[in-house]
């Protein structure tokens, strides 16, 4: 982070009347970076990145754009661009129309335009549909659309808002791998609102996490998954069995409140492996997922747990009502704040 | 597959009416959707192939009947007097091109003010403020037609309060003629050249206008490219209303209009004072014949497609 950063935000907060929704973030985002804001619905993440592309003022803090503070400036002056949640596609234009829209804004003239819209199309993957309007189009091609539309007028950011949501998961999962290959490719920064905690771990360098207008833990997706910081992120990021200070003393026997992925715990039948901590508990249920089964343990201490066990490796199959004893291994005792 | 489902005879059972007469009725209606729709429609059909289309046709065969002048009585006898008279005589085209051009002007004034008027309803006012709005519009629709035109004959009147604004400028209110009747009428269909174009802004969503704006356009071009083209059926529908309204209208031309005539003080005249109820007829023949041109011409546009 030694060079200048894409984004820098200072003190952004922003008031709607009476509520914050977003309360002095501060941030950098490196250029050429696949930054994800992940966090539930109203933590202030899409608030942050309408702020950044200029549709909101903020009440205090400031914006800035690779060094320059664009705070006060109008959305068509800033060298970002967004893909809506909705996609945003004019119904009145063809998808080269709306490809070519913002190069016509800028007065690029047809033929240029042109040529440059059907290459961000077949950037896309979408040769041939331009003569087509938005509404002959599926979910996934608006997507699309909306995506050439922002990349055509080469934007040094571009700021995606939950662009996923609307799909169904085949599609969200093609998209994602091909968003991931065209940020490679044209190297630019992407901004990446989500509220999918497996497509922000899945998509991006790095995340921050956000929670009532704030970042509770900012990380590449391995710390952010691997060392949860606050309860909230042990349970927003993956699931965890969180465990407070006074139940880790009594339950583990660990000083301090912590945090254990589901992945981490296993149902011991024989030997209980070194440095581990047991428990002994019932099988209260189990979920067939396909790779994996859940086992939801009722511990005798009074807690309730789940283990993933792969389904190949698991020496027999846990029964509803066995009493079983669970062991994690200490190392994966994450520590919470 | 009636042995299936053992708990569905219970639930029926408990059902004290099975099979009454009206329980029959409408399981055929349901059935027989042809029917259904016959019965739903055959009243308003009635009523509409009445009130409109017989009335029509009426005002079209009475145009080619003519007036005994001595005795005033119509004598049926089919000849096209009134139409050469009304195509020919040189009144009636100074008095067309009167009302058509007051048409063209009360609609340009009305959407002067009515698109930035909606815009703001639509986008920039809390919702609060926007059905506020939205009922300072139609509250002047309770108000009965003639006491609107009255009191626009007293603002316009000598001494009266367009007098008392223009003072201090130098300038004194336009009093009864073309122009008082142009803003009278102006005012009049407002709030129908509003509404519509309110109602097409609000189904414009406001990501499009963000769209535009993060593209690179400006407010201008925000317009012209995505705002206009998106509402232009509610343009064209409140232009029709303000449109047509002005072609007909005679009384508000009368109260405020001095001594101007229209193709509606003539349709008047002829009907009263002149009592020649054919040559009345060919007259309204005439906005009949603008209107008809108009829609064909915004048919043209595509436009009524979107409507």
């Amino acid at each position: 982070m030694s060079t200048q950063p894409a984004i820098r935000l200072s003190g952004l907060t922003k008031t709607f009347g009476s509520v914050t929704a977003v309360a002095g973030v501060d941030l950098d985002i490196a250029p050429g970076e696949f930054f994800s804001m992940l966090g539930p619905s109203g933590s202030g993440k899409t608030t942050v990145l309408r702020m950044i592309a200029g549709f909101e003022t903020p009440t205090s803090g400031t914006v800035e754009l690779f060094g320059k503070d664009v705070t006060s400036d109008a959305p068509f002056d800033r060298d970002v661009n967004t893909v809506f949640q909705d996609y945003a596609l004019f119904p009145h234009m063809s998808v080269l129309e709306n490809v070519a829209y913002g190069l016509r804004v800028r007065g690029v003239g047809k033929a240029g335009r042109e040529s440059a819209a059907k290459d961000a199309l077949s950037l896309v993957r979408l040769d041939g549909y331009g003569d087509r309007k938005p509404s002959q189009l599926s979910g996934g091609q608006r997507q699309r659309v909306a995506l050439a539309r922002a990349l055509v007028v080469e934007p040094k950011v571009l700021l995606l808002d939950e662009p996923l949501g609307a799909l169904d998961l085949k599609l969200r999962e093609q998209m994602q791998v091909e968003l991931k290959e065209i940020q490679r490719r044209l190297g630019i920064t992407f901004i990446f609102v989500t509220h999918d905690q497996e497509e922000a771990l899945t998509l991006s360098d790095r995340i921050a996490v956000f929670n009532e207008g704030n970042i509770v833990q900012l990380g590449t997706a391995e710390e952010v998954y691997r060392h949860p910081k606050t309860t909230f992120v042990a349970n927003f990021v993956g699931t965890s069995a969180v465990f407070s200070a006074d139940e880790a003393k009594a339950v583990l026997g660990h000083s301090g409140a912590c945090a254990i992925r589901p992945e981490h715990l296993e149902i011991v039948r024989g030997k209980t492996p070194s440095d581990s901590v047991t428990l002994k508990g019932k099988v209260a249920e189990t979920i067939f997922l396909g790779a994996s089964t859940r086992i939801i343990v009722d511990l005798d201490a009074g807690k309730r747990v789940a283990v993933l066990e792969q389904n190949d490796l698991a020496q027999t199959e846990a029964t509803i009502g066995e009493s079983v004893t669970v062991a994690v291994h200490k190392k994966f005792l994450a520590p919470l704040t | 597959m009636t042995t299936v489902s053992p708990s569905v005879p219970d639930r029926v059972g408990a059902s004290p009416v099975r099979d009454s007469p009206a329980r029959r009725g409408s399981a055929f209606l349901y059935r027989h959707a042809k029917v259904r729709l016959a019965l739903l429609l055959s009243a308003p059909l009635f009523w509409l192939g009445l009130v409109y289309i017989a009335a029509l046709v009426a005002l079209l065969i009475t145009a080619f009947w003519t007036v005994d002048s001595f005795t005033g009585k119509i004598i049926i006898e089919w000849n096209l007097a009134n139409i050469t008279k009304v195509l020919g005589d040189a009144l009636y085209h100074t008095v067309t091109l009167r009302t058509l051009g007051t048409a063209l002007v009360v609609t340009v004034i009305d959407l002067a003010i009515a698109i930035p008027f909606a815009f703001f309803m639509a986008k920039v006012a809390s919702r609060r403020a926007q059905r506020i709005l939205v009922v300072a519009i139609l509250m002047p629709l309770w108000a009965s037609y003639l006491v609107k035109a009255y009191a626009w004959r007293s603002i316009l009147a000598q001494g009266g309060i367009l007098d008392w604004l223009f003072a201090p400028i130098g300038q004194t209110s336009p009093g009864y003629g073309l122009e008082g009747a142009v803003i009278t009428l102006a005012y009049l269909w407002l709030p129908f050249v509003i509404l519509p174009i309110y109602t097409a802004l609000e189904r414009v969503p406001d990501s499009l206008l963000e769209a535009s704006a993060d593209l690179g356009g400006k407010t201008g071009r925000t317009f012209r490219h995505v705002i206009l083209p998106l509402i232009t059926p509610g343009i064209i529908a409140g232009s029709i209303f303000s449109f047509s309204l002005t072609l007909g209208d005679y009384i508000a031309v009368k109260i405020v209009g001095g001594a101007t005539q229209m193709l509606g003080s003539l349709v008047y005249a002829n009907v009263g004072v002149a009592n020649n109820l054919p040559l009345a007829a060919a007259i309204s023949l005439i906005p009949l014949a603008i209107i008809f041109v108009y829609l064909a011409v915004v048919r043209r546009t595509g436009a009524l497609e979107n409507l």
